[in-house]
């Protein structure tokens, strides 16, 4: 049976007022906090005392609250989504945490995420290389061709699943050494490289795709690994390996 | 009374829509671009119309308010899209898509939608297939169906528990394909606070850009709404944080018929409230049920005792358990349809036999333990052992169990930190979704020419209760394969009107009325925070319009709300700046326009005196503590004119639903 008590904790938050101005980070003293409260949750209680005490609240992106929209950031405690595994923050609960414990927030930190303001970062990047090819040109007619008329193998649909299955956070980019989006670029890839109905576009999607990562201030990847240990959704860097494929034999063959 | 007109076209119904669209005007490729179209909202409907649209050449403009279209709640769906493919062979037809809708909305809903619906779905899984959506395949290759709710044939497509978000994601990427090619142009974190009507017509928006405060005119030629539902006006439901009636109650206040507000789906399993600071609420898939037993202790100490934490549910007798589902449904047990599941387990909590130790003990038992035996002594006998011991039955069950629901014990037990295949989860019904919505007629346009309204937003096919996996189909159906049909017929009119001004007084007035209530909640010196009146509006929902509805509560709710309305415009206080990033300020506006909704759910709630699919009147009940329809005198959609800031002034249109298809009766599942 779950045990519900109430913590006392000290919240050491980073607060920006706009992209221009300089941050740094505020101290707040917060108690009775629920153990059942999911860390979200303990924010809005935050807030909620220093709209009371006439102060500004901590703006921070956040949605569905279930762990799969991929708006909700946070590094916490110097880890992406905090100190759980395979979660988003929204997930993350204060059960994980000790009376008297001192908690720090910050936002995600990366060249390619500015800060908007405190916690709230701009990730409209990944928008733009998903514009760059994050698809398959096919009009919405629903007069394509019957949905079984291609029989995919289990094994490529699943995989192309679990690839497809990324939320689009940016922890793999926020806890990134380099700032690297490899993790996030090649799941996208893989999705598309491992269906027929992908194939046809394949060499130029890659190619689009990496130019526009690159464009946007992404790091390179140097195969540390860490995305795949934060990522909430557990996408395997085995995309980036197939990606790396992808982009070399595309590289080779394409005229453009 | 304005007669509502819903232009259902003439002829036999499985051919209307076909004929229809043989004859529905068109404009010209090249005329196209000269045309701008607005669409609020990035959901299946929005994403799949914006795409759709500037696929065609329309100058499209597309809003949403979080940091990337890809956010939309649509993306939180688990289980599934109905298609009436007949992959299975098992006998399914647009027919019976199309009649076990009708008869799954309790006899509530349009005949002819409901059939184009049906009509359309097929196309929605072939083109979802060639974008790229992953859909669960067989080891052949194909793709793999599954059974819901409320029929007898496995028609439901699915991407684990993440079909909404394959979907969505498909979506989104059509919509990123048109961006990047310039055809649609993507406002996001931008938030639509008024819509625009010049000479009548929709002809634009006022939005917040959410992060530089900036207040924007954009014209179009027409509008499309495509915001989703408005379970958030009860404060806790399974809807996203930021979702949100706004843009659906602007044109509503602009002259747009609200339809059937009080029809709102309350879903059974969820994990219930754990205390004050609770934010939302989590659901758990209804697949559960399959498996799961649900009770309540038998005495009301033994209840007492759990609350108190000195009982745990295990410890509870065989004999001291009440199965109140099978006791009362020995027919359908625990899986009867979702609103009988739900009142159940409200009467159960409000007799005191709740288990939850919150505020309000709301809380009953879905226990697996059961199944457990049964699927380990299955598997056992399967393996070869006929005499397996108790601890291998227990290890074989529970590992049946992991390899069917793995993925939602460890999302339950992430959030509750209790191990269901140990003890018992604990669930309790919550508000998920919101079957009214915007009225629109058979083009899926409002009463305001110009403006049209998809997916959940508006009200029109799932009548008073919405069968599961039917959600996702109806905002593809409308976004890829209706809207562009009927908007074009629409706007063929105006391929010589040339870009609409926003220098105009309308733009000006429409401008200034956001400007100026911004600027009042900023300048209110309020005590008291927006979540706490808010709080306070889902508290009157919950008890009065929520799932079981009388007479006397509704007069009260209808007070109280318009009451703590008044106390919400003096007394609200939000901090920040007009010109930031101030989410204090979204949240605001967006409940100043939930206080006006919920008085209308309530008196619509009222009006209704009879009770069908999620809409309980406790005085319209048979003898078994059933729906009581009533045919004779309700059969109709309840349509709300809006008629100045006094809720309680709505006008009330009717819309005879006509029935020449289906014989109507009564609702058994039995």
């Amino acid at each position: 049976m779950s045990t519900t008590k109430n913590i006392n904790i000290t919240l050491k938050i980073w607060r920006q007022k706009n992209a221009q101005s300089k941050g740094n980070l505020e101290t707040y003293q917060l108690n009775n906090v629920s153990t059942s409260s999911s860390f979200l949750e303990m924010l809005d209680q935050l807030n909620e005392q220093l709209v009371n005490e006439r102060k500004e609240p901590v703006a921070f992106d956040h949605d569905c609250r279930e762990g799969i929209c991929g708006m909700c950031s946070l590094y916490i405690n110097g880890r992406a989504h905090g100190p759980d595994t395979g979660i988003t923050t929204c997930q993350l609960h204060m059960r994980m945490f000790n009376d008297g414990d001192t908690i720090y927030v910050e936002p995600w930190r990366s060249t390619a995420f500015p800060v908007i303001k405190d916690l709230v970062v701009d990730r409209s990047s990944f928008d733009r290389i998903q514009q760059a090819g994050g698809f398959v040109s096919v009009n919405t007619s629903g007069r394509t061709m019957d949905a079984n008329a291609i029989p995919v193998p289990k094994a490529d649909a699943d995989k192309a699943f679990e690839a497809a299955a990324c939320i689009g956070c940016g922890a793999c980019v926020a806890t990134c050494k380099n700032g690297s989006a490899m993790l996030f670029v090649s799941a996208k890839v893989s999705q598309f490289a491992l269906l027929p109905q992908g194939k046809v576009e394949a060499t130029d999607r890659v190619l689009n795709m990496v130019r526009q990562m690159d464009e946007e201030g992404f790091g390179n990847c140097t195969n540390t690994g860490a995305c795949e240990v934060e990522c909430p959704k557990g996408i395997s860097i085995e995309n980036i390996a197939r990606m790396n494929r992808e982009y070399l034999s595309a590289s080779a063959t394409s005229d453009k | 009374m304005t007669k509502l007109d819903s232009k259902i076209p003439e002829g036999p119904l499985a051919q209307k829509w076909t004929r229809y669209k043989d004859h529905l005007k068109l404009v010209a490729p090249n005329n196209r671009p000269k045309i701008d179209v607005i669409v609020v909202g990035t959901g299946l409907a929005g994403a799949s119309a914006a795409a759709s649209l500037g696929e065609m050449g329309y100058n499209v403009k597309a809003f949403c308010f979080q940091d990337s279209p890809r956010r939309a709640h649509s993306i939180a769906a688990q289980g599934g899209i109905n298609a009436a493919k007949n992959y299975q062979n098992d006998g399914d037809s647009v027919y019976r898509l199309f009649y076990d809708t009708i008869k799954g909305g309790d006899y509530r809903s349009r005949e002819a939608n409901v059939h184009r619906l049906a009509e359309v779905s097929g196309n929605i899984i072939d083109q979802c297939v060639a974008q790229g959506v992953p859909f669960a395949r067989e080891y052949g290759g194909l793709l793999d169906n599954r059974s819901f709710g409320g029929t007898q044939v496995q028609r439901t497509f699915y991407a684990a528990g993440q079909t909404g978000q394959q979907l969505l994601l498909g979506a989104y990427s059509a919509l990123s394909r048109q961006i990047g090619l310039g055809r649609v142009k993507m406002y996001n974190r931008h938030e639509m606070l008024e819509l625009v009507k010049v000479d009548g017509k929709a002809r634009g928006i006022i939005a917040r850009n959410l992060v530089t405060g900036a207040i924007e005119r954009h014209s179009a030629h027409a509008v499309v709404i495509a915001s989703g539902g408005y379970g958030n006006v009860f404060f806790l439901s399974t809807n996203a944080m930021g979702s949100n009636v706004t843009a659906a109650w602007k044109v509503h206040k602009q002259g747009a018929y609200f339809a059937n507000p009080c029809y709102v789906q309350i879903h059974p399993t969820c994990i219930p409230v754990h205390g004050t600071n609770q934010s939302k609420l989590t659901l758990m898939s209804e697949s559960l049920r399959n498996s799961g037993r649900i009770w309540v202790p038998k005495k009301k100490e033994d209840a007492e005792a759990i609350r108190a934490g000195k009982l745990k549910p295990t410890q509870i007798k065989e004999e001291d358990r009440d199965y109140y589902l099978e006791r009362r449904y020995p027919a359908f047990g625990n899986l009867v349809p979702r609103d009988v599941a739900s009142r159940a387990a409200k009467e159960r909590c409000d007799a005191g036999f709740g288990i939850e130790a919150n505020d309000t003990n709301e809380g009953v038992y879905l226990d697996f333990s059961t199944e457990i035996q049964t699927k380990g002594k299955q598997t056992a006998y399967a393996k070869g052992n006929h005499n397996p011991t108790a601890e291998e039955i227990t290890a074989l069950g529970k590992k049946w169990l992991e390899e069917k629901y793995g993925n939602l014990f460890t999302m339950y037990q992430k959030i509750t930190d209790e191990n269901p295949y140990e003890t018992p989860m604990k669930i309790y019904p919550a508000v998920h979704y919101t079957m009214g919505g915007v009225w629109v007629d058979y083009n899926l346009q409002s009463t305001i020419p110009g403006c049209f309204v998809a997916g959940e937003a508006n009200f029109s096919d799932h009548g008073a209760n919405r069968l599961g996996a039917s959600a996702l189909m109806q905002g593809l159906a409308d976004g890829y394969f209706v809207l562009p049909y009927t908007i074009s017929n629409y706007l063929a009119d105006d391929i010589r009107t040339g870009k609409i001004s926003t220098d105009s007084p309308e733009f000006a007035e429409a401008e200034n009325k956001v400007k100026s209530a911004i600027d009042k909640f900023l300048k209110n010196n309020g005590t008291k925070s927006v979540d706490y009146f808010h709080k306070k509006l889902g508290h009157i929902m919950w008890n009065k319009v929520g799932m079981a509805r009388k007479e006397q509560g509704l007069k009260e709710a209808i007070q109280e709300i318009a009451k703590l309305r008044e106390e919400f415009q003096k007394d609200v206080y939000v901090p920040g700046e007009a010109n930031e990033l101030n989410p204090e300020l979204e949240k605001v506006l967006r409940v100043a326009d939930f206080m006006e909704l919920g008085q209308l759910m309530a008196q619509d709630a009222l009006q209704r005196k009879e009770s069908c699919g999620g809409h309980f009147r406790e005085e319209y009940q048979d003898a078994e503590g059933e729906t009581l329809r009533d045919d004779t005198n309700f059969k109709f959609v309840g349509a709300w004119e809006y008629n100045g800031s006094d809720i309680s002034t709505e006008v009330l249109h009717k819309e005879e639903l006509v029935y020449e298809e289906i014989k109507i009766a009564a609702r058994n599942y039995k």
